[in-house]
């Protein structure tokens, strides 16, 4: 097993053989990557080291400073289609797409979700039908955060309508340059459009895109379901945190200053610490190798807090509370919890509780699969997807 | 540091978890001597916080913060958090001669403070005249039987009386599992010793007191799924609804929690340095949470839950009790807000 010194040793090693000043920033994103340095726990020649996770930290720690990939813009990249390409993609699937992906050449984006698919994933409608070395594709995917700058998507598709609702479906990479794949922006409540509805008309998209078994896609997104999770409870404690901001204004604004307010503030604090050790105690455990069920509920503590954190923040701002940055639709290149003003803040943090899994089926996954409480009866499981009552 | 338990900690609370498996097969009221006398002398958790030159085990907070999630597990009536967590830190903090004695188990000590006390506010205390000390002191966990009792002095510093110098009458208290009692001194002959902060040694239980907490909730929770699962009506586990299954993955959320804030606050405690954060949000968090638990255990029992049989009530009086205990959860609140950078209004 590579360990820290190896990892410490390779990375001054690659930091004296190429200085940043003298390469473009996307020449010596390459050159790290094929060094191993891009994320150690990849296997080596996609990245990585075959190093454990926590190794990263050496890393990242050695290279401050030097070009990012800004993992703000690929952060589905990174995330979740890598993971899943690494568990279930074919060699050559791997060294096509990993290495630009994680050099941000390559933008990635989900195509999961649809108009009627939300909780109910494994439900969706869009059709996937076999023709020679190729699939046609027609459906509408939607909630598409990144479409309009992506290179490719990842997407389940239904190639058999006759099988059960959750064998009837394949999982593929969806090249968002080929005829018949239209973005189309959706408004959100802050004003800009993070998001996307994407429209697959007639879309070919060779066998070779395909990821995993034809039947096997549930499975697949399973495991980019549960990496897109545990990204969010897993990852280190971040720099700047939604209480911070608020802290910062309290600081700056005695004048503003209730009893009422004050309590409600140190109640929060409260549980701002506490989601941050219960993020601790799970990065420990894992490290530990004892995978900790709490990663499943980490999202549902970090959407609590940051609703709750913004909403005082609005009302503790009173009169400036009642103005909004700006409202103009734009598309933004990222996103950024804690950017732009109060307002902001507290319109997109509506969204953690529902994107990545809504916090009533984070629920039921922390009732059924770490609690061991039954399932709900179901009528939808065994029948065949078609003959679903829609 | 680590938030994790280590072997020794596991295997101290297999110990434990096996001693009051044997000792406390059902929670019940009244103190237990079979099972304080297996804890302190056979596993020796009385002098657990104790120096080995002293006489004790040489452990930390952490292994105390063990012992007692399993004491909290089983609301066992045992007077380790009393004796050997609250009075033995006063004593060892004022060099206290014949600790060993504590250590072994051999003898209890009371501190005479209330289980309602703050640690962030002024204490009653004894008046001292020539060696003899005078006071009431209301709501005193760990009294009745007590072979000792430190008292706080007027001018600071602690006092040891013996037990019998004391007059203890027990008050009929909402914890059965920890009755409290008044203890009067007058003129009791006293051994005055230089050191020892009675305010100190709350805010140090105060973040063990977190461990038991969780201990309390654990068991809540765990007792509620299981009755979740066999229970039946309208024909399905009634574990299968919604309604129920969500308030079951916060209240577990809620747990996992107050674990990591305990285990934070011991380590804490354990290390030496500026604990007052960390105890703070653990006793602020746990105190909550372990009341929550034992109040939705209670409920999602429905009527079986109501009844003095079933054990629910006895976590559910002494989770109440504890969210009281050496300051409530917004005492706790309060104390952070110059350590955190959200000061008071003006």
């Amino acid at each position: 097993m590579v360990d820290a010194t190896t990892v410490r040793q390779r990375a001054e090693a690659f930091l004296a053989g190429h200085d940043p000043s003298g390469l473009s920033p996307l020449d010596w994103l390459r050159a790290r990557f094929d060094a191993g340095l891009a994320w150690v726990h990849f296997p080596e020649g996609l990245g990585g080291l075959g190093a454990p996770r926590d190794l990263q930290g050496v890393v990242d720690q050695l290279f401050r400073g030097t070009p990012d990939n800004n993992p703000g813009r690929i952060g589905i990249g990174l995330g979740m289609a890598a993971p899943t390409i690494l568990a279930y993609g074919t060699e050559e699937q791997k060294r096509r797409f990993l290495r630009p992906l994680w050099t941000g050449e390559e933008v990635w984006c989900q195509l999961f979700s649809e108009p009627g698919a939300g909780s109910d994933l494994a439900g969706l409608a869009t059709r996937a039908v076999r023709d020679g070395d190729e699939w046609v594709v027609d459906g509408q995917k939607v909630w598409t955060s990144s479409a309009h700058l992506a290179r490719w998507g990842i997407l389940v598709a239904r190639h058999d309508p006759d099988l059960p609702k959750h064998r009837g479906l394949t999982y593929f990479v969806c090249d968002m340059r080929a005829p018949g794949v239209e973005v189309r922006p959706l408004r959100q409540i802050t004003g800009e459009a993070e998001f996307n509805e994407v429209f697959l008309t007639g879309v070919r998209l060779g066998d070779d895109l395909r990821l995993g078994e034809v039947g096997d896609g549930w499975r697949v997104a399973q495991t980019t379901l549960m990496n897109e999770r545990v990204a969010i409870g897993a990852s280190g404690s971040p720099r700047r945190t939604m209480m911070g901001v608020f802290t910062e204004a309290w600081q700056a604004r005695p004048e503003l200053r209730t009893h009422d307010l004050h309590q409600r503030a140190l109640e929060l604090w409260v549980q701002g610490e506490v989601m941050r050790l219960t993020g601790q105690r799970l990065r420990e455990q894992l490290l530990a190798g004892e995978p900790g069920p709490e990663g499943s509920g980490m999202k549902l503590l970090f959407a609590r807090h940051h609703q709750e954190v913004s909403a005082l923040e609005v009302e503790f701002l009173r009169e400036d509370g009642l103005t909004y940055d700006d409202w103009t639709f734009r598309r933004p290149d990222g996103v950024d919890f804690l950017g732009r003003g109060a307002g902001y803040r507290y319109l997109r943090a509506k969204g953690n509780s529902i994107e990545g899994g809504t916090s009533e089926i984070l629920r039921n996954i922390v009732a059924e699969r770490v609690l061991g409480l039954p399932a709900e009866p179901r009528t939808d499981v065994a029948a065949p997807w078609k003959d679903l009552p829609r | 540091m680590t938030l994790l338990y280590t072997e020794v900690e596991e295997e101290l609370r297999t110990a434990v978890r096996d001693l009051l498996a044997d000792k406390a097969p059902a929670a019940a009221e009244g103190e237990n001597a079979a099972a304080w006398h297996g804890l302190a002398r056979d596993i020796g958790v009385a002098g657990l916080l104790v120096p080995e030159e002293l006489g004790g085990a040489g452990a930390s907070a952490r292994e105390a913060a063990v012992v007692l999630e399993e004491l909290g597990r089983a609301v066992t009536s045992v007077p380790f958090l009393t004796s050997s967590v609250l009075a033995t830190r006063v004593l060892l903090d004022a060099g206290y001669a014949d600790i060993s004695r504590l250590a072994s188990g051999e003898l209890t000590a009371a501190l005479c403070v209330s289980l309602a006390a703050s640690p962030y506010r002024d204490i009653p205390v004894a008046a001292v005249d020539a060696d003899l000390v005078s006071g009431r002191f209301t709501g005193v966990a760990g009294a009745v039987g007590a072979d000792l009792f430190v008292v706080p002095l007027d001018g600071g510093g602690v006092a040891v009386v013996e037990g019998d110098r004391a007059r203890v009458e027990p008050v009929t208290s909402l914890d059965v599992t920890r009755p409290l009692a008044t203890v009067t001194f007058e003129r009791a002959p006293a051994l005055a010793l230089d050191g020892g902060s009675a305010p100190d040694a709350l805010l140090f239980a105060a973040g063990l007191l977190a461990s038991e907490q969780v201990g309390i909730a654990e068991w809540c929770l765990a007792v509620t799924v299981g009755y979740l699962k066999e229970r039946r009506q309208f024909a399905r586990p009634v574990g299968s609804f919604q309604a129920l299954k969500h308030r079951l993955a916060d209240l577990w959320l809620e747990v996992a929690g107050a674990r990591a804030a305990a285990r934070n606050a011991a380590d804490q405690l354990a290390s030496g340095g500026d604990a007052r954060v960390a105890v703070a949000v653990a006793a602020a968090h746990c105190g909550e949470v372990a009341v929550r638990a034992a109040e939705e255990a209670l409920q999602l029992h429905g009527g079986i839950g109501m009844t003095w049989e079933h054990p629910i009530h006895l976590y559910l009086k002494r989770a109440k009790a504890d969210a009281i205990a050496f300051g409530t959860p917004g005492d706790h609140r309060t104390a952070l807000a110059p350590l955190v950078g959200l000061p008071a209004p003006e």
